[in-house]
């Protein structure tokens, strides 16, 4: 559990953070978005003490993350970059962090063999990949076992294989009744990992909503239609809530109606269809919708649905 | 890569972050970073090599010396003349030891882990000054024993007076060297500047005090951090200079200025 309240950060007159106060609950995967610069990683670096908010509060737990006498035990934390020496091989990084909390050899090679690093556990960092880095970086904020993870941008950089490997942990950890924080600039990769997503932009709260929410918005913008008839079809799909867009010789794009309803209309009429598509409006673009509103009109939390999404063809992934 | 992660959960033994647990961690980077190791080695084998080396010379040339080195010649001086190397070793190692985990980002893992902070800082300076010390001190006697024995008939022993206080001081001092550079280094949270710093108050200041007047000098000179903790390292004491352990006294208190200001700043500023 990770509550911060009224929490402000300044770096001389500019604000980092303002008045932020959200809520960060076990059991569940939540996310925390926000554009480049919007405040995310200064709020995760309060959160376990490395910055003092200027005002407002930040626990974890139930304390401050320094009134805790075992730090690593409560919170487990993957920090922007790389928060490790790179002339320390793997397995020396780890025991030297495992020694601050008493925490064993044997605790310090389960996990890297849980993060799959034991090939390279006896390596200088300054050799590894990315994808390396992130897992051992993983494998820190395991080590002491803790209820809660706080980690900024994990997925950065990584390779399909390594961003479905850091999904899956993310969710099994938050199955196991954990409290587990993810930052993130991409809305897409949060709707596949989150439950909840905390937005942010401009050192603001913009929105405190579950991921569903916002991919609902997302969801049905237009379907692709392509038939070889398809000035007949347009015709026929014509009505007051539907429109009709004709983009190439036999390909429509059509808003307001199903591709179940597309296809019966045309079923119907004995009308061939050569493609029929349902296009995703782009989470991004609800997301920047979202965050487009903070900048526009510095209204937290008020931020009104996206009037249309109909144009994007990026879709769910 | 299996797709389901088990996270076995072996509940690790209880425990709370303490000074002896953060002094082992620092034990733990100390030693398994090469550059450290290498480091060390250098101010060890450095001071060793450069004393023997000249003292084997001196004794080898002796008799085309010139009459003012003749004049200049100190059996002493000459087999620990590579203290100079041995601070450079060491002070870079002490500011090091600090600035590489800013360089690398280390320092939030550290941090996030002894949030408390402060016994970060004494932890460094526990290991780092053991280390300095037990390294030093018997680097010197080597120093100066096999300094002497190279030196034949030209060389001294520790029995005669101020030879042993000299040979003592000398690790004393690159010892304190070593904990003005964890200071500055924390500082200063950035490599090439916090060595900058640290050879600029023990190297340049003096120069930039010789430049003064000199009735500013004699008031001055010898307060210098530098000055006065190599007022120990004559074996006749310099009238201009502080009284040998009094100097290497107003040295530590300068490492321990340092010190205190550190750990001020490193308490308030954010990582």
């Amino acid at each position: 559990m990770i509550e911060a309240r009224d929490v402000t950060k300044r770096y001389g007159q500019k604000a980092a953070v303002s008045d932020l106060t959200f809520t960060v609950r076990p059991g569940i995967v939540t996310g925390f978005l926000g554009p480049n610069g919007a405040g995310k990683s200064t709020t995760m670096r309060m959160i376990v003490g490395l910055d003092a908010p200027t005002s407002g509060s930040v626990t974890v737990n139930g304390k401050p993350y320094a009134e805790h006498s075992a730090p690593l035990r409560e919170v487990g934390a993957l920090l922007e970059a790389r928060a490790i020496h790179t002339g320390r091989t793997a397995r020396n990084h780890l025991l030297a962090l495992a020694a601050t909390t008493g925490i064993g050899r044997s605790r310090v090679d389960e996990l890297i063999d849980l993060v799959g690093l034991s090939d390279v556990a006896n390596k200088r960092v300054r050799g590894f990949s990315l994808g390396m880095g992130q897992r051992l970086g993983i494998a820190s904020a395991l080590l002491g076992d803790p209820k809660t993870l706080i980690l900024d941008e994990p997925v950065n950089g990584l390779d399909p294989e390594g961003i479905l490997w850091i999904r899956n942990l993310l969710r099994s950890l938050a199955a196991e009744g954990r409290t587990v924080f993810v930052s993130s600039h991409l809305m897409s990769e949060m709707a596949l990992t989150a439950d909840q997503v905390i937005i942010i932009g401009k050192g603001r709260l913009l929105a405190d909503v579950p991921v569903a929410d916002v991919v609902a918005r997302a969801a049905g913008a237009h379907v692709k239609v392509r038939a070889p008839d398809a000035t007949t079809l347009s015709a026929l799909l014509a009505g007051p809530d539907v429109t009709v867009t004709t983009t190439g010789a036999d390909t429509l794009e059509v808003a307001g109606l199903g591709s179940e309803e597309i296809g019966t209309i045309a079923a119907d009429h004995r009308i061939a269809l050569f493609e029929l598509t349902p296009i995703h409006g782009s989470l991004e673009e609800a997301f920047m919708e979202l965050t487009r509103d903070a900048v526009e009109f510095g209204t937290p939390g008020t931020a009104e649905p996206p009037p249309a999404m109909s144009t994007s063809t990026g879709g769910r992934r | 890569m299996s797709t389901t992660i088990p996270v076995a959960p072996t509940a690790p033994a209880g425990g709370a972050v303490t000074l002896p647990r953060t002094i082992s961690s620092e034990w733990i980077k100390f030693r398994t970073l090469w550059s450290s190791v290498l480091v060390a080695t250098i101010s060890v084998v450095g001071m060793i090599g450069v004393g023997w080396v000249g003292s084997f010379f001196t004794n080898a040339d002796w008799a085309h010396m010139r009459p003012r080195e003749l004049a200049r010649f100190d059996p002493v001086v000459t087999s620990l003349n590579g203290y100079t190397v041995a601070e450079l070793a060491v002070g870079t190692l002490g500011v090091l030891l600090v600035t590489g985990e800013y360089s690398t980002g280390m320092i939030r893992a550290t941090m996030a882990a002894v949030p408390a902070r402060l016994p970060v800082l004494w932890a460094k300076l526990i290991v780092f000054t053991c280390l300095t010390a037990v390294l030093m001190v018997p680097t010197s006697f080597v120093s100066f024993l096999g300094g002497q024995a190279l030196l034949g008939t030209h060389s001294t022993s520790l029995s005669a007076p101020g030879v042993l206080r000299v040979v003592v001081a000398t690790g004393v001092y690159l010892t304190l060297v070593g904990v003005l550079g964890i200071a500055f280094g924390a500082l200063v949270r950035n490599t090439a500047g916090g060595i900058a710093a640290l050879f600029g108050v023990l190297l340049v200041l003096p120069a930039i005090v010789g430049v003064l007047p000199s009735s500013w000098q004699d008031t001055i000179g010898p307060y210098l951090p530098a000055n006065a903790g190599q007022a120990a390292l004559s074996v006749i004491p310099d009238p201009a200079a502080l009284a040998p352990w009094t100097g290497m006294a107003v040295f530590a208190a300068y490492a321990v200025i340092a010190t205190v200001v550190a750990a001020v700043l490193l308490r308030r500023r954010d990582v």
